[in-house]
């Protein structure tokens, strides 16, 4: 978003609190005031009642990141409303609040200062409200956990009493505003537990699956099991023959691209899950595979591999990387491959769609409703105004949720059914037909002088892009992907030349926690090790000696393209002196130098995503015959100012564990279908497998916030082959990490 | 057939190959027990049958016939209630969606085994998947509810 555009914003919003605070007393009034102030929104994100009930929305997809709580700390805060008693809405689909799209690690980075904007104003209010009632001076007037005081006298108001005369106030201007002082900060930078546990451990909250109503049908459908394939024939007798089977309904068929499109194939429409469950299972379906029936995993890696062997578009360039390689006396080369992966949210997609009389009413656990709202509008030929979009807490999400796709299905099957309809999927739909995380090879090779500096690094990638979801003809990942951990490289090498090659997408590519960055940490920080190992240094020295001295990197001098996750480099800059400190505090924490135990060992890496800089040491303990475990982690991270340490924490040993099944599932295709359906052939890290506790190490900071979600999951497997090759002496560069290593 | 949920006497007249699940979530509406796989590879839906640990995705309803249950909207008692306290104290859940089958997992552990081991934990628990990696915080919570109890 561009400045203008928070401006903007932010005038929306502050009318908007204006409108909230009167809503239900005097909505007349309310609407004057607002139109007055130039915008007409619906109430967003302070809501007060004459008994005193202070609701603040949350706008933002609560998918495990705990948002529902981080945000009600900061409005509550600057707002001095009492957290225990606040009540937490949940926002529909509305540009009104501005993006909602939960993804790319900005719920906090974007909207904290917004957030704060909003609470603050709504106080300003509440005191002027009081001070003219009181015919006082406003700077005598105190808000303090929802009552305002008159310092001098002692009188007293409660926020309720106030709120009717606070909502016929004009909204001040923005600048007018004050906002806390740190030290200030009542809950903003507390460990404060999430809103929901209540509702979590007594299985009372409410997912996308749970949504109940009135006559409601439940659909599965069988999809194709080729991307763009087609019903060849159908037979559905058998089906329709089970008793609670209401209609079997065929799907229009996907024509490319993608997008956010429902998949076609044959949906089930039963009174019950197992009856539509036993329905799809009697249907007779042959399909028509199309062209991705082409598509088989070992020749397309392989083919992959070949392209990163060969001279490609040059993204970034520094000196002459390949001039000095060719003549280079000591070189190191290695090829690094990643499988696709699947984000396997626990809770797979669901939605509930009732389409009635023009309009559309979802209830999804989607991650994006704003999107949900317009695609589904689109699908349905309505105007996105009769499309109401609500959100469920999300059982996980991890990307997977930000494509809308499931809830098009729903909306279109209520149409055709008349009735409200919820689509679920099973895990083998989840599995079988996503939007997969990409397959990738990529090839670097380097040259190393005589005092095993390295001097040149030559990387290429290759990796069927996201944008062939939209495009089919788009070959070349975007700036968007190359902006992940690639062209980005922090690395002090006098010479770099960066490329991508091109590939065709053969199933739906989508985003997957972190994104690209996973593969390319992978491959950049394993080939520190492998360097550091070339010139028998100790892998963290030698890591800090390529990230450097402290500086900022422009990567625009070197003819890189970079969007730094939509925010500007002068606020956040590609720092290394932020990189090398938490490696150097990753290392303390970990007792880097420390001896271990026979079959002990540590690897190290260090990756900076969505803003935020995270290092990573993974302890593993290899037995004798090979098999692996992860003993302990620690993470130190830099994500400037948090809002609750708790929350990060949690993200750093979630993230951590997800990095571990990164390390150790794949999605393979035969023939275009997609080889793994379930959790016992799609590998995920299990508690076993786990480490028992994963350190966490915040650095204190006051630059602004960074994203928290996605970036502790890169470093996780560089991290973990890095240790694996120092136990046995394998270096493993394609994954998935198999589970017994051989020893060398 | 008749089956006790969480206490209460249920008539069930449908199809006995149904799972278990399925009574609970669509014709009770208690939607506490979750959905993860489906194939008894997840633990979501964890409940007690007769108070033994049964995965309702895959258990049919001529299992329960007689018997009685106990799903996460049930589960009180010192080892239930001592659980929840851990849970809560700990922040344990991130998404929240596998803590039902986690909670009545732990529960039958620390009926079996009052103050388990690791790898007594690791064993119980190895069939219990969180996508948002809250593993670390199960353990200390289990072993948190053990001491509280012992
Ligand atoms: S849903 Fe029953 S074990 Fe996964
Ligand atoms: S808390 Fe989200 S899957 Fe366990």
């Amino acid at each position: 978003m561009s400045t203008l555009d928070r401006r903007q914003f932010l005038k929306v919003s502050l009318s908007g609190s204006a409108f909230a605070l009167t809503a239900q007393l005097l909505p007349g009034r309310a609407l004057m005031a607002a139109d007055h102030e130039g915008g007409l929104s619906p109430s967003l994100f302070v809501n007060i009642d004459s008994d005193g009930t202070v609701s603040i929305t949350c706008h933002r997809s609560e998918m495990g990141q705990h948002v529902r709580t981080s945000i009600v700390q900061v409005v509550a805060d600057e707002l001095e409303a009492n957290f225990d008693d606040v009540q937490v809405i949940q926002a529909p689909g509305d540009p009104a609040y501005g993006d909602q799209n939960t993804d790319g690690s900005r719920s906090i980075r974007r909207n904290l200062t917004r957030l704060r904007q909003a609470g603050a104003t709504a106080r300003q209010m509440l005191r002027q409200a009081a001070a003219e009632r009181w015919g006082v001076d406003i700077r005598e007037c105190d808000a303090v956990q929802n009552v305002v005081t008159h310092t001098p006298s002692g009188r007293s108001l409660g926020y309720g009493e106030l709120a009717a005369a606070a909502g016929r106030l004009p909204v001040p201007e923005a600048d007018s505003v004050e906002l806390k002082s740190r030290d200030q900060w009542r809950y903003i930078g507390k460990a404060i537990k999430h809103v929901d546990l209540d509702a979590v451990t007594s299985g009372q909250a409410v997912f996308g699956f749970d949504v109940k109503m009135e006559n409601l049908h439940i659909a599965v459908i069988a999809r194709p099991p080729v991307l763009f394939g087609t019903v060849k024939s159908l037979d559905d007798s058998a089906a329709r023959a089970i008793p609670g089977v209401i209609n079997v309904v065929q799907l229009p068929a996907l024509q490319p691209p993608a997008v956010f499109n429902a998949l076609g194939g044959v949906a089930v429409i039963a009174t019950s899950t197992w009856a539509a469950m036993r329905g799809r299972d009697a249907l007779k379906i042959e399909w028509d595979h199309g062209d991705n029936a082409s598509y088989n995993s070992p020749e397309y890696m392989q083919s992959l591999l070949e392209t990163a062997r060969q001279p490609a578009e040059v993204v970034r360039q520094r000196g002459d990387a390949p001039g000095v390689i060719a003549s280079a006396a000591h070189k190191v080369s290695a090829e690094y491959t990643a499988p696709h992966l699947s984000q396997a949210p626990m809770e797979p997609p669901a939605a509930t769609a009732r389409v009635s009389d023009g309009k559309a009413e979802i209830w999804a656990c989607t991650q994006t409703p704003q999107s949900t709202r317009a695609t589904v509008a689109g699908a349905l030929g309505l105007e996105p105004e009769a499309v109401t979009v609500n959100v469920t807490l999300l059982g996980g999400a991890f990307g997977r949720k930000s494509k809308p796709d499931f809830s098009v299905e729903a909306a279109l099957l209520s149409r055709e059914q008349g009735a409200p309809v919820k689509v679920l999927w099973t895990r083998e739909d989840d599995i079988r037909n996503g939007y997969y995380h990409s397959v990738s090879a990529q090839r670097i090779e380097a040259a190393l002088d005589d005092e095993g500096n390295t001097t040149a690094w030559h990387h290429r990638t290759v990796f069927p892009t996201i944008f062939s979801t939209f495009n089919p003809a788009a070959m070349s990942p975007g700036a968007l992907e190359m902006g992940l951990g690639f062209v980005d490289n922090p690395f002090v090498v006098p010479n770099m030349q960066l490329e991508r090659g091109q590939a065709k997408g053969h199933v739906r590519i989508g985003w997957l926690r972190s994104v690209a960055n996973v593969y390319h940490a992978f491959a950049t920080q394993s080939f520190a090790h492998e360097l550091a190992v070339a010139a028998k240094a100790d892998p963290k020295d030698y890591l800090l000696k390529l990230i450097g001295p402290p500086r900022h990197i422009d990567l625009a001098a070197e003819g890189a393209e970079y969007p730094n996750y939509d925010d500007p480099l002068e606020a956040y800059p590609i720092d290394t002196g932020r990189l090398a400190n938490v490696v150097r505090r990753v290392a303390e924490q970990a007792d880097w130098s420390g001896k271990r135990a026979q079959g002990r060992a540590l690897g190290i890496a260090a990756h900076r995503s969505f803003l935020t800089y995270v290092a990573t040491i993974v302890e593993v303990s290899v037995d004798t015959d090979g098999r692996w475990k992860v003993d302990d982690v620690f993470v130190s991270i830099d994500a400037g100012t948090i809002v609750n340490p708790d929350d990060v924490r949690a993200q750093c040993e979630g993230g951590s564990i997800y990095g571990l099944s990164c390390a150790i599932g794949q999605i393979t295709a035969t023939n275009g279908v997609v080889d793994q359906g379930n959790f016992n052939d799609y590998k995920v890290a299990t508690m076993p497998q786990s480490p028992h506790q994963v350190h966490v190490d915040i650095v204190e900071s006051d630059a602004p916030p960074a994203g928290v979600g996605e970036p502790p999951t890169p470093p996780f497997a560089p991290a973990l082959v890095n240790a694996l090759y120092e136990a046995t002496g394998t270096r493993i560069r394609d994954l998935p990490v198999p589970p017994i290593i051989a020893t060398s | 057939m008749k089956v006790t949920i969480n206490g209460a006497e249920r008539e069930f007249s449908g199809d006995q190959s149904m799972p278990i699940l399925w009574f609970l979530r669509d014709e009770l509406q208690m939607t506490g027990t979750k959905f993860g796989c489906g194939k008894a590879l997840c633990g979501a839906c964890t409940v007690h049958l007769d108070g033994q640990p049964t995965r309702a995705c895959v258990t049919p309803m001529a299992a329960a016939n007689g018997r009685s249950i106990t799903t996460i909207e049930g589960l009180d008692g010192s080892v239930g209630e001592a659980l929840k306290g851990a849970w809560k104290a700990l922040n344990v859940p991130q998404c929240g969606y596998c803590q039902s089958g986690q909670l009545m997992q732990a529960a039958s552990l620390l009926n079996d085994n009052p103050s388990p081991e690791d790898a007594d934990i690791d064993q119980a628990m190895a069939g219990n998947i969180c996508r948002c990696g809250t593993y670390p915080r199960i353990r200390a919570a289990i072993k948190m509810a053990a001491e509280g109890k012992s």
